[in-house]
């Protein structure tokens, strides 16, 4: 009982210590806080005021509120009678995007996935270089790598070309302006974002237990799927994220590979700020992109949640 | 040479003929093994027993199949499995780390390789409770690995590697993590286990105490060659060489030289001009200059009126329980340490005193 107390004493003692340590790092957060709100939260409320408003008609908009935009989405207004008509146009436009941001993370992954592995398992002092190597192309800029990328694979290109010369097609194959180039062209890019977090995963994983697996009669195959890729699903799944998402907003690619003919939803967001002038629907249809991005990484979230109380 | 007379009344699990290991190329290249010949028996408690390096380690990995060798081949029973990749053999690993499956519960993780066999699922189950119930793991099957300590690992990775049923268990240093009362127990029941299983056991550490308890029989490793195979007996009281007798337990080593030999004794006079009669080896030098070789618990104080062996200066006297250990300078400047049991009398036996020594003559060793 006579020494409860001043130990009582000492943890308060503990708990004001502690939170005056808080307070001091509440402070070290601030500049960056500061940023993010000031470049990113007030656009962001700017960007949802704008999508209720009416749009102006040389562009910017006119204080009216409205709900149009959103209505504009799904839905055509007759020209007649003003009833709603479903318009399967942008909906078509943002599930294309999906397919190929999909379809981009599947194929980055199917590449990124060994080349993380070769690069894990490569002698400590070797890895940086490789490292380096798949960080490379951030030196130039991605409009820059884009055009490279038109000037390889269009008709004239030097694909077709060395195709051509050897002998194994007769005509040029067109890859320019089609799905196909957005396709290779999103993969490229982002490409090094699958590579990097897989690779710190497995840079971390003891290759004793591939060892293990070996022992207890896996072949190499089974010890990929039952050991490597369940314990590098945390590096996976952070790729996937950070290839599919910047994947279903690109601009660039699309706007040059695709020839502005196969839209994504980043030119369609684009063009309504340009030549469509309707400022407010561009605004609702970036803020339905963004809603779109937190549904996938709040799935992500519970599936990962999911994941971690069914092993506890 | 014990070791192979063994060999042939009993069957080989693991053989390895000329096994030799090299790794890197050119002016780097390191002899990890060289030209090693084992047999390892059907159901015997084996224990490769060195330093770090000697060797010991890649000899259990070239067995597991995780390194090909650079020459030489290896059997099990009978079979040639030199080209055979790990998850061909029907031999288990325990390794050091204990390397779980972090993703897996317990009874996953001891279910995995019967489930690679492509067992049926009632199979894997009835095996998984039988195994959890053999490490008394019961309680945990389906706790997640690194809720464990380190005890409980331990019993989850034998469990593991014994669940498929291997021909061979292969244990690499599995209890070098343990603290040491755990380590004690362990060892008792690696030791029933085996008897138990009636599994080939391979096991591999550094620990010489901890080899002399649990094996059947020793090899001692040095420098990648397996120096001598036998019996703990045989390797503690019969060491062949200088390093095995100093490796296993504390020995006192003197130079002389041989004066006559009758059968396997020889005598032999010591620096200090004394004569011992001394065992000797079946590669030992039967004339000119020999170390022989007496472990301290077989030196004895000399009590008065008796003829010591040797005399010397008394520099030390080391206390710790259960014996006493006195170390003696004699005159040709070799020491030789004493052990006796309990204390001595202090009075008696100070520091600058000159005390006798009597070799028990029978366990005196010439070494190779």
């Amino acid at each position: 009982m006579s020494d409860r107390e001043p130990q009582s004493a000492l943890a308060a003692a503990i708990d004001q210590n502690k939170r005056n340590e808080r307070v001091t790092r509440a402070w070290l957060l601030a500049p960056a806080l500061a940023i993010i709100l000031a470049i990113s939260i007030l656009p962001l409320g700017i960007t949802v005021v704008y999508s209720f408003l009416t749009p102006g008609t040389y562009g910017g908009v006119t204080w009216e509120f409205s709900t149009d935009s959103y209505v504009q989405f799904l839905f055509q207004r007759d020209i007649f009678d003003d009833t709603l008509v479903f318009n399967s146009a942008y909906v078509s436009i943002f599930l294309r995007s999906i397919g190929l941001a999909l379809g981009a993370t599947l194929g980055a992954l199917i590449l990124g996935f060994p080349t993380a592995y070769f690069i894990a398992t490569k002698p400590r002092e070797q890895r940086n270089i490789w490292l380096f190597l798949i960080t490379l192309p951030f030196w130039t800029n991605l409009l820059i790598r884009t055009y490279a990328m038109l000037l390889i694979i269009r008709d004239e290109g030097i694909i077709n070309i060395m195709l051509m010369k050897a002998g194994i097609i007769s005509s040029p194959l067109t890859i320019l302006y089609t799905d196909t180039a957005v396709f290779i062209g999103l993969i490229y890019s982002f490409l090094p974002f699958m590579v990097l977090p897989i690779y710190a995963s497995l840079e971390k994983l003891d290759f004793s237990l591939v060892e293990a697996g070996y022992d207890l009669y896996a072949n190499r195959l089974k010890v990929l799927f039952h050991v490597i890729v369940p314990l590098a699903k945390p590096g996976i799944v952070a790729g996937c994220i950070l290839v599919f998402i910047p994947g279903l907003g690109a601009y660039i690619t699309p706007e040059l590979l695709g020839g502005g003919k196969k839209l994504m939803i980043g030119n369609m967001i684009a063009m309504q700020f340009g030549a469509s002038r309707n400022w407010p629907f561009g605004s609702a249809a970036a803020l339905i992109l963004m809603a779109l991005v937190i549904v996938v990484l709040l799935v992500n979230a519970l599936a990962a949640r999911r994941g971690a109380s069914n092993n506890g | 040479m014990t070791g192979t007379e063994i060999a042939r009344d009993r069957k080989a699990a693991v053989s390895a003929r000329a096994l030799s290991k090299t790794f890197g190329q050119g002016d780097y290249a390191i002899t990890a093994l060289d030209s090693v010949e084992l047999d390892i028996l059907e159901n015997e408690f084996f224990t490769l027993l060195g330093p770090s390096g000697c060797g010991k380690t890649t000899l259990l990995r070239l067995i597991a199949g995780f390194e090909l060798p650079t020459q030489g081949s290896i059997s099990l029973q009978g079979q040639d499995i030199t080209d055979k990749p790990p998850h061909r053999r029907p031999i288990n690993t325990v390794f050091q780390n204990y390397a779980l499956f972090p993703h897996m519960t317990v009874a996953e993780n001891i279910g995995f390789g019967l489930r690679m066999l492509g067992k049926p699922t009632a199979e894997i189950k009835q095996t998984t409770e039988r195994m959890l119930a053999l490490v008394q793991l019961e309680a945990m099957a389906g706790r997640r690995t690194d809720q464990l300590s380190g005890g409980q690992q331990q019993r989850v990775a034998l469990a593991r590697a014994l669940a498929p049923a291997p021909k061979v268990l292969l244990l690499d240093e599995p209890l070098a993590a343990l603290d040491l009362k755990l380590r004690k127990n362990m060892q008792l029941e690696l030791k029933s286990l085996q008897a138990e299983t009636g599994i080939t056991f391979v096991f591999v550490t550094h620990d010489q105490e901890e080899a002399l308890t649990m094996s059947d029989r020793i090899a001692v490793m040095k420098s990648g060659k397996i120096l001598q195979i036998g019996t703990p007996r045989d390797i503690y009281d019969r060491p062949t060489h200088r390093f095995v007798a100093d490796f296993i337990g504390d020995i006192n080593i003197l130079e002389g030289t041989v004066e006559h030999t009758d059968g396997d004794l020889a005598t032999v006079r010591l620096k200090d001009g004394s004569m011992v009669s001394a065992h000797l080896g079946p590669a030992s030098a039967r004339s000119g200059d020999v170390s022989v070789a007496i472990r301290p618990e077989n030196v004895r104080l000399a009590s008065a009126g008796e003829t010591p062996t040797l005399t010397g200066v008394l520099e030390n006297i080391v206390y710790f329980g259960a014996a006493t250990n006195l170390h003696l300078r004699l005159g040709t400047g070799e020491e030789i340490v004493i052990r006796n049991p309990g204390a001595v009398d202090e009075g008696r036996y100070q520091p600058g005193a000159t005390i006798g020594a009597i070799l028990q003559p029978e366990l005196i060793r010439v070494l190779e």
